[in-house]
């Protein structure tokens, strides 16, 4: 298997192509360019390829929600304000069980905010995003590597929940080159009875999440509710990075888990036992792995670059079993390892743990 | 005996919800009719709107996949994109397609997007209880325009057929109506033209049709079909807005 240099952005489009994607619809927005640039070029060139530069984003995953009926591996991508007008869709292809891949390279918010990294839609993506009764899954990648391997493994998990899975990186992540290896694609295994082609000479079909009495709707919810408990007890990722002898633990995902390993070498440097505990699968979170850690380890410091979402997620998962740091730094700045590391040595030592808890 | 009037093959056994004197049950109809004509029910896909036809799949025995409000002509432009082969329409009010989904309209439009508009034009928000549409009438009174609409403060009515006839990507545009026989059975053949436009590969096409909604205009039935002739023909005038030979359609490959 070749090894080759790209630019995160091309890495997702690429990952997709070979994923099998033949279908992709967006509308222009910084920092994600790249994607519907590659992907304008390459569906071109693979058969039965489509590629729809849409009037918005509205009308993109709309778009996309027709092509997934129809059957095609189907794919968008934007960023904060898109995103957040993605979010109709999104609720709809949750509601009618439709599988597709939402690639949200994340900017600074709210509002037009800037087109910095930043780490600020992390609730909007994880708690559902759009109206009713819905999860998405949620992905985030922290290399060029993994944004190649969870696309891919995107376009599995949305097919096999039948709902749109949603890969979270940020605007650092998509602008730089770092050396990736496509790995093989699975074979895709979409039940061909689900794809919607024109009734034929048989029985026809309806996608709809509209569901008029209560009652039905109630079930429907408890049924996708119960799609969403196997989803998270079977599909929860994380990474541990030198945790075993930890005496402190920084919690961050993506860019900022890249950050958080060139401040544990530093801390460690310092002589102070840090590890890094790096959620994968944003949802369902890793709630029980980080509780884990949480038996053995007294201090943990989140760190995002945001005012505090994720935060959210470990406090819940932790219990009040540890005690609870936060760092953020929101607006699309992104902190270097040695300001992270020079936080945690003002705000840790051993004797009274980490200080200025939330 | 010969049997000159069934139930057309397309439609489901299931009574129309819609009110008494209502057009859509009518169009309806006619699309089932034109689908049975064309033998296209194995490969038709509607593209029901947010609405009071909503439930358009109860009635049409076809493949059918729900669209948000406004958002037919992407949905639909997602189906055909990917089955190309297929008949793709999508079916809207005019709140659906003439406010909150006119981006997503127009640009199918002017892509050129080979799909079928079933575009049925009431005056009013039917479904959520008569307010004012985009293509009210000046003076009309409704829900939300108690003194009338007024052009300074509520602009005018639109015109989506004479609108939509200046893109070069539609390739046939018809505005019709259903208030009395013969008005149906030309609505219905500019349906057939329609479908059959998007069969030879020509492009985008749309067929308004002036409704009735007697329920929301506070009219009798009789009383509604008299209005569209009086009052709504007058700022929606019938006809053929466009019918681009296939040719041309071609053009600049
Ligand atoms: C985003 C969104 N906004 C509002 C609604 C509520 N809504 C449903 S149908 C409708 C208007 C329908 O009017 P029209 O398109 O003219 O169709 P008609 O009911 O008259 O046939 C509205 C506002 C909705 N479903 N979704
Ligand atoms: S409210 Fe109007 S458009 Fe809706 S079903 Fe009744 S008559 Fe028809």
């Amino acid at each position: 298997m070749t090894k080759v240099l790209m630019q995160g952005n091309k890495v997702i489009a690429e990952a997709a192509i070979r994923a099998g994607c033949r279908f992709y619809a967006g509308y222009p927005i910084t920092p994600q360019n790249e994607i519907p640039e590659y992907m304008a070029e390459r569906l071109r060139q693979v058969e039965g390829g489509v590629f729809v530069q849409s009037e918005s984003e509205v009308a993109a995953i709309h778009m996309v929600i027709g092509a997934s009926a129809a059957g095609a591996r189907s794919m968008t991508s934007s960023s904060g304000p898109g995103i957040s007008i993605k979010q109709e869709g999104i609720s709809s292809m949750a509601a009618c069980q439709l599988p597709a891949v939402i690639v949200n390279m994340m900017r600074g918010g709210p509002g037009l905010g800037n087109i910095s990294p930043s780490q600020g839609d992390y609730f909007q993506a994880t708690r559902g995003g759009g109206h009713g009764d819905y999860r998405t899954i949620v992905l985030g990648p922290a290399s060029a590597q993994e944004l190649a391997d969870l696309t891919m493994d995107a376009f599995d998990l949305a097919d096999r929940y039948r709902t749109p899975v949603m890969i979270l990186a940020d605007g650092m992540m998509g602008q730089m080159m770092e050396p990736v290896v496509f790995k093989e694609p699975e074979p895709r295994a979409y039940p061909e009875g689900l794809i919607m082609k024109g009734a034929g000479a048989g029985k026809r079909k309806i996608i709809r999440g509209l569901i008029l009495d209560p009652l039905a709707l109630e079930e429907h919810n408890w049924m996708l509710d119960r799609k969403y408990r196997t989803i998270a007890r079977q599909e929860t990722r994380c990474e541990l990075f030198r945790t075993e002898d930890a005496e402190l633990i920084l919690v961050a995902y993506g860019t900022a888990a890249r950050i958080a390993k060139g401040a544990i070498k530093r801390l460690r440097d310092a002589g102070i036992r840090a590890g890094l505990f790096r959620p994968i699968s944003l949802w369902p979170f890793p709630t029980n792995e980080v509780r884990d850690l949480a038996t053995r380890i007294e201090n943990f410091l989140v760190f995002e670059m945001s005012t505090g979402q994720m935060v959210e997620d470990v406090r819940l998962a932790i219990q009040g079993e540890a005690r609870i740091g936060f760092f953020g730094r929101p607006g699309g700045v992104v902190p270097t390892p040695v300001e992270l590391a020079n936080v945690v040595m003002r705000r840790y030592d051993r004797e009274r743990g980490i200080t200025e808890c939330c | 005996m010969k049997q000159v009037f069934c139930r057309p093959k397309s439609m489901t056994k299931n009574i129309f919800h819609y009110c008494a004197g209502c057009g859509h049950s009518i169009v309806h109809r006619l699309i089932a009719e034109v689908i049975d004509e064309l033998g296209i029910r194995g490969i038709a896909i509607g593209v029901p709107p947010a609405g009071c036809a909503v439930l358009a799949y109860n009635y049409l025995d076809i493949d059918m996949i729900e669209a948000q409000h406004g958002r037919g002509p992407a949905t639909a432009t997602g189906v055909k994109r990917v089955l190309p082969d297929r008949v793709v329409f999508s079916y809207q009010g005019d709140g659906d397609l003439a406010a909150i989904g006119t981006a997503e309209s127009f640009h199918a439009a002017n892509r050129g997007e080979n799909i079928t508009v079933i575009f049925i034009n009431n005056a009013v928000y039917g479904m959520t209880g008569g307010q004012m549409a985009p293509t009210s009438i000046l003076g009309q009174r409704t829900t939300t325009s108690p003194a009338g609409r007024a052009a300074l403060l509520d602009g005018h009515p639109v015109r989506v057929s004479e609108i939509f006839s200046q893109l070069p990507g539609t390739a046939y545009i018809e505005r019709c109506m259903v208030n009395s026989p013969a008005a149906i059975l030309k609505t219905r053949k500019a349906i057939r033209k329609a479908f059959q436009c998007q069969i030879d590969g020509r492009g985008f096409s749309l067929v308004e049709i002036l409704s009735p909604c007697p329920t929301n205009w506070k009219m009798t039935p009789i009383d509604s079909c008299r209005w569209i002739d009086e009052v709504m023909c007058k700022e929606f005038p019938l006809g053929v807005m466009k019918d681009v030979p296939a040719v041309e359609q071609n053009e600049g490959g």
